[in-house]
């Protein structure tokens, strides 16, 4: 899906993780490197965005996302406006295209989509005027772009290379836009091998083909991996005869710290958040030494503020020399 | 008197095995010869067809004409001039109207304004139960009297199996076919693409070929015991045309028909999130529209039809799963299947066939064929004609349509029902003799 390039191969959306290229997706890691700089920092502000506005238009409630982009906008000096549709416009019978002329007639210069539907941002990203950027904050079971990339940021943060890794993920991929992304971004980066472990229910159909190996049990999918993602379980897949029970669920796909140790002795464990203790993961692990799940939050700031300068035009390398002057002067 | 001669054609009538140059001879909404005129007929006026294939009117076993109830959408007379514009003359429209075709009111006022329209015929099918609810029987013989040629669920399935036997037990007191949509409701909940790859990689929820088979057999257990009628609305899968097949091998009393957009689309077209894509039956795989082709070519599938939708523009401008299904085709029908022709599929006999012959068949319509004595309902197409389908050109009230920017080739040039040109449509002058 190229509508997310322009004709230079810069990055005008980000809409998913699907067909970015490898050396733009490095690009992005990098500036959020050069970023994370910033974040540590006591002034945590750079110039790069002033005087551009930035719209986060949620229509689906999310706490960490919404509050990770609007600190990353922030500390790119832009102005925000967190708009939530789930209790404004949308309830009032107002369609999609016409809260986002409302919004437009605003003259804000990117927004931050979350959507119940997939193709919601794509939806968005075609309708928008031409130089309003569109960033994909999760879009129904498609995709959650940034998402994957602060995940990738982390294990290349923690790992180095790609190459020599393996990685499950392991849960609700049926209805995971997370795994989707994150698929897609590792299979880019080259990583060694991804995995998918769950029961059969929760599996998409011709997963595949997305280059993953399917494991339906947890113990032989978790061997030797260097990295496993857990993804968070809703309760209401109890409903709709998905799953007998949580507890049925835990005692097959949750992760403990027994089922761990088939794991390398340096693998580490990630989740998108929020996490359900006792559903998917246990407590003992969620908050243990291999947990990189803090980090995650951290890096989610650095990655969306790099996806944000990229996109908006104050993008790549040049984002990352100027920073650094930034932080000279 | 109204005499009307058509000269110079080439006329393909497959249902009296024509295939060749003949005159049309017509007086009073019959055609009364071919070849030689009656002793001592004068005709009214002429229509040269000369370089033209003279055919039945096209019959489409599936127009919905958003009449009662969804005006934005469509209408009666907009629909059946759009129809008329694409040589058909029989559009048999389904139930699910609102109010829903339960009762002969509903019934009477959609013939009171197709009459007004002056164009292709129209046929209501009968709801099949209560307000398409699955539950209580519809009035099928008040139904059947007031002019609705069958019964139907109108794209809402009777869950209830007892019900839906019992319905085919009445309907068949009655000699009614019942036209059925084969689609597990619980399997297709949700479901907006074919379960496959396109599906996964666009997180669109998905509905897997078993919504249709599981269906199919279903009902084909109740017409093997029953002995009702039944023409299946939609088939969308290869394996869905094997069942039909082997149920016709078995000499079930059931037909089947194709939305004409079902050979040319798979799932993989729904990959852009092309809300003008978004169907139901979905598009589904390579292999099966494959397979949907050789079942139109064996001829399996009886009929081919537009599935006709139209929507006004917001019900397609929105994200693809808060779309609404369908396309608008009544004006695309005829030069599609002609493509088929070209493609090699079958000849132009077989394809006019699943045009005319074949739909009347399926609902026993006196319709489909222009031997003497039949309704003059016919068409005069240039099967040359070369022409782009465009929003602009388009008289339906629909313009959703995954073909817009289309070349497309053959074209209705005159349609004539009941011995009326129907279209183009007559300037309004009304001063001769």
């Amino acid at each position: 899906m190229n509508q997310q390039l322009d004709e230079h191969g810069r990055l005008r959306h980000l809409l998913t993780t699907e067909g970015l290229p490898r050396d733009l997706m490095t690009r992005i890691l990098d500036t959020a490197e050069s970023f994370s700089g910033v974040i540590g920092k006591s002034v945590k502000k750079v110039p790069l965005l002033r005087g551009r506005t930035i719209i986060n238009l949620f229509f689906e409630p999310s706490t960490r996302t919404r509050t990770t982009f609007e600190l990353a906008a922030q500390r790119l000096s832009a102005d925000v406006l967190n708009i939530d549709v789930a209790t404004s416009s949308a309830s009032k019978g107002e369609s999609l295209l016409d809260t986002l002329r409302n919004l437009e007639a605003m003259q804000c210069d990117a927004f931050v989509v979350r959507h119940g539907e997939s193709g919601a941002a794509h939806f968005i990203a075609r309708h928008v005027n031409p130089g309003v950027a569109v960033i994909n904050a999760g879009d129904g079971r498609h995709a959650h772009p940034t998402q994957a990339l602060l995940d990738v940021f982390t294990i290349r943060r923690e790992k180095g290379a790609f190459e020599p890794l393996t990685v499950a993920i392991v849960g609700d991929i049926l209805h995971s836009r997370v795994a989707r992304s994150q698929i897609h971004a590792l299979m880019a980066l080259g990583a060694g091998e991804v995995r998918v472990i769950a029961p059969r229910t929760l599996l998409p159909s011709h997963i595949q083909r997305f280059g993953v190996r399917v494991y339906e049990d947890m113990d032989a999918g978790l061997d030797g991996v260097d990295v496993v993602i857990m993804l968070r379980l809703q309760r209401e897949r109890m409903r709709g005869a998905l799953l007998p029970s949580q507890g049925e669920f835990f005692r097959r796909y949750g992760l403990t710290e027994k089922r761990l140790e088939r794991t390398k002795p340096d693998a580490i464990v990630m989740h998108p958040g929020p996490i359900n203790r006792g559903v998917e993961i246990d407590s003992a692990v969620a908050d243990g030494p291999r947990s990189v799940i803090l980090q995650q939050v951290t890096n989610g700031i650095a990655v969306r503020m790099a996806v944000m300068s990229m996109v908006m035009g104050a993008g790549g390398e040049t984002t990352a020399a100027a920073v650094q002057e930034e932080q000279l002067s | 008197m109204n005499r009307l001669a058509i000269q110079g054609g080439h006329l393909v009538d497959p249902a009296s095995n024509r295939d060749g140059p003949a005159d049309l001879f017509i007086a009073d909404g019959t055609v009364v010869a071919v070849d030689t005129p009656p002793a001592g007929f004068t005709p009214d006026r002429r229509i040269d067809a000369a370089g033209c294939i003279v055919l039945p009117g096209l019959v489409d076993l599936s127009a919905h004409l958003r009449e009662p109830g969804a005006s934005r959408k469509g209408g009666i007379v907009s629909e059946a001039r759009a129809a008329a514009a694409g040589g058909i003359t029989t559009l048999v429209c389904p139930p699910c109207t609102t109010p829903v075709m339960d009762t002969p009111s509903v019934v009477e006022l959609v013939h009171s304004r197709a009459h007004e329209a002056q164009a292709a015929r129209v046929a209501p099918l009968g709801a099949l139960t209560q307000g398409l609810e699955g539950e209580h029987l519809a009035e099928m013989a008040a139904l059947r009297d007031a002019g609705c040629p069958a019964m139907a669920d109108g794209g809402r399935p009777v869950s209830h199996t007892l019900v839906l036997r019992r319905a085919l037990d009445y309907a068949a007191t009655f000699s009614l076919p019942v036209v059925l949509t084969p689609e597990d409701p619980h399997l297709a909940a949700g479901g907006r693409v074919h379960e496959g790859e396109t599906a996964t990689r666009r997180g669109l929820p998905g509905q897997p070929a078993a919504t249709e088979t599981a269906e199919l057999s279903r009902i084909l257990a109740l017409v093997e015991e029953t002995g009702a009628r039944v023409h299946f609305a939609r088939i969308s899968t290869g394996r869905g045309a094997e069942l039909v097949a082997e149920a016709r091998l078995r000499k079930l009393p059931v037909t089947a028909d194709v939305a004409i957009h079902q050979l040319y689309f798979t799932d993989l077209d729904t990959v852009e999130y092309d809300t003008a894509a978004h169907v139901r039956p979905p598009f589904r795989t390579q292999t099966d529209r494959d397979a949907l082709r050789r079942a139109v070519a064996d001829g399996v599938i009886s009929a081919v039809c537009s599935d006709h939708q139209p929507h006004d523009p917001d019900a397609k401008a929105c994200p693809f799963a808060d779309s609404e299904p369908g396309i608008s085709g009544v004006e695309t029908l005829l030069a599609l299947t002609l493509r088929l022709v070209d493609d090699g599929l079958l000849p132009l006999t077989e394809a006019i066939r699943r045009l005319t012959h074949g739909p009347a068949g399926c609902l026993g319509l006196e319709a489909g064929t222009l031997a003497p004595g039949a309704p003059a309902d016919l068409t005069v197409a240039d099967p040359q004609a070369v022409w782009r389908v465009t929003a602009e050109e388009m008289l339906s009230r629909g313009r959703n349509t995954p073909f817009l920017g289309w070349e497309l080739t053959g074209r209705a040039v005159t349609t004539v029902v009941g011995g009326q040109v129907v279209h183009p449509p007559r300037p309004p002058v009304s001063y001769h003799r």
